[in-house]
């Protein structure tokens, strides 16, 4: 399977890319999505933080855009940024772009590399199981029990910061991960992939797989970013990898359970 | 792209600079400010440094400024340094007996294809110059009511 996972260059995220780019970004949060990003100041002001999100919208993952774009504009486009994505994302030559935003592969080695040098790094544990769950589980957060991130923060010794964003699985009808037919087709095992989202979409109609992406619905997606947690300062030296994950989750939620509440119609929010 | 406002306040040169040439009190009539912390140990004067953040739609948008030219109680400029590429004016003029012209400008640039900059730039503009309107406003309003 290794020959699928991307060597992750920090090199090539370009501050001056993002620079070009951010306008477009800004444009796009702030007309089409009317996104509110709220509690950036939550981030640690410098050194590593791991962000933890909650993954919405398909592959066209609105969440992640609004949020590279208000982290740059709120910490200048200098603060090292980086995502972790699935390696399918990184291999495709149309989203190569994204590396120079700091998209690397969701490895170990390369979430070490990022918080070693100082960098700020998202990561969504719930991936591609969580991003294309059916809409009527939009206010879930799903991790699918994956605890990676937990162990990930202590080994580094960094903060966790939740991220919790609203609106993103407005954005198409979802209506199936498609884990029956990624598994018949066997994407499991050529692809890593376990899922093969069935949605409608604009301009397909019926999506299944989401390869060439859809243009999302105008869903109004709010952003709460939470205090950050020092593990050992909240749990002790030594703490229990599954204790933490269940707080994280358990906050994740109730802080979308407040967000949902607030929203007042799907998508005009 | 440059953004400006201007507005005469029934107050003289020196106090309108009482509140302009004290940075640290900025946050109560610059509109629009989300963020205003100072960097370093000078607060006010030339060569003070703020990290200044400015909501505009659905961004904090700004950086790390500096403040370059401080001629009281006439002129204050300053220079963005890490963040939005921007650069920012304070003129003050006596305009007849116990009034002041007020003039504050904003120059950006948005870095990119020309053409896309150019065009988000002017979107960017009408929040930008709202902000700035807002913030005449209520200097007029403070020291025209005497709670400068």
């Amino acid at each position: 399977m290794q020959r699928h996972v991307h060597r992750a260059d920090l090199g090539e995220r370009d501050p001056d890319y993002i620079r070009d780019y951010l306008p477009w970004l800004w444009l796009l949060a702030s007309a089409w999505f009317r996104a509110d990003v709220r509690g950036l100041e939550n981030i640690p002001e410098r050194g590593p933080a791991l962000l933890v999100g909650n993954h919405s919208g398909g592959n066209m993952i609105p969440d992640t855009v609004i949020l590279t774009m208000a982290f740059s504009t709120y910490f200048g486009a200098e603060r090292p940024f980086y995502q972790l994505a699935h390696n399918l994302v990184l291999a495709l030559p149309a989203l190569a772009p994204l590396r120079r935003f700091g998209t690397v592969a969701a490895t170990p080695e390369n979430a070490a590399g990022a918080l070693d040098a100082g960098a700020v790094l998202l990561v969504y544990p719930g991936g591609d199981h969580e991003v294309s769950r059916p809409v009527w589980q939009r206010n879930l957060i799903d991790f699918d029990g994956r605890r990676g991130f937990v162990r990930q923060a202590l080994d580094a010794g960094v903060p966790l910061v939740p991220v919790v964003s609203i609106g993103g699985q407005e954005t198409a009808l979802f209506l199936s991960r498609g884990a029956g037919l990624a598994r018949a087709l066997r994407l499991d095992r050529t692809l890593r992939l376990k899922t093969l989202p069935i949605s409608i979409a604009a301009p397909w109609g019926l999506n299944v797989g989401d390869f060439l992406g859809h243009v999302p619905l105008p869903a109004k997606i709010t952003i709460q970013i939470l205090p950050a947690i020092d593990l050992h300062e909240r749990f002790g030296p030594d703490p229990d990898v599954d204790e933490v994950y269940e707080h994280v989750v358990a906050l994740m939620q109730r802080t979308l359970d407040e967000l949902a509440a607030e929203r007042r119609l799907p998508v005009l929010g | 792209m440059k953004v400006s406002a201007s507005a005469e306040v029934a107050a003289s040169p020196e106090a309108v600079w009482a509140l302009v040439g004290d940075l640290p009190r900025w946050p109560d009539f610059v509109a629009g400010l989300t963020r205003w912390d100072v960097e370093g140990r000078r607060r006010s004067g030339l060569g003070a440094r703020y990290r200044a953040l400015m909501r505009i739609g659905s961004a904090d948008v700004g950086g790390l400024i500096e403040v370059v030219e401080f001629h009281p109680p006439a002129e204050l400029a300053w220079n963005a340094v890490t963040g939005a590429e921007q650069r920012g004016r304070w003129r003050l003029r006596p305009h007849g007996e116990g009034r002041t012209r007020v003039e504050l400008r904003l120059t950006y640039h948005l870095a990119g294809w020309a053409p896309a900059a150019w065009l988000i730039g002017r979107i960017a503009e009408r929040a930008i110059r709202g902000n700035l309107t807002r913030t005449l406003d209520e200097l007029a309003r403070r020291l025209e009511r005497g709670d400068a």
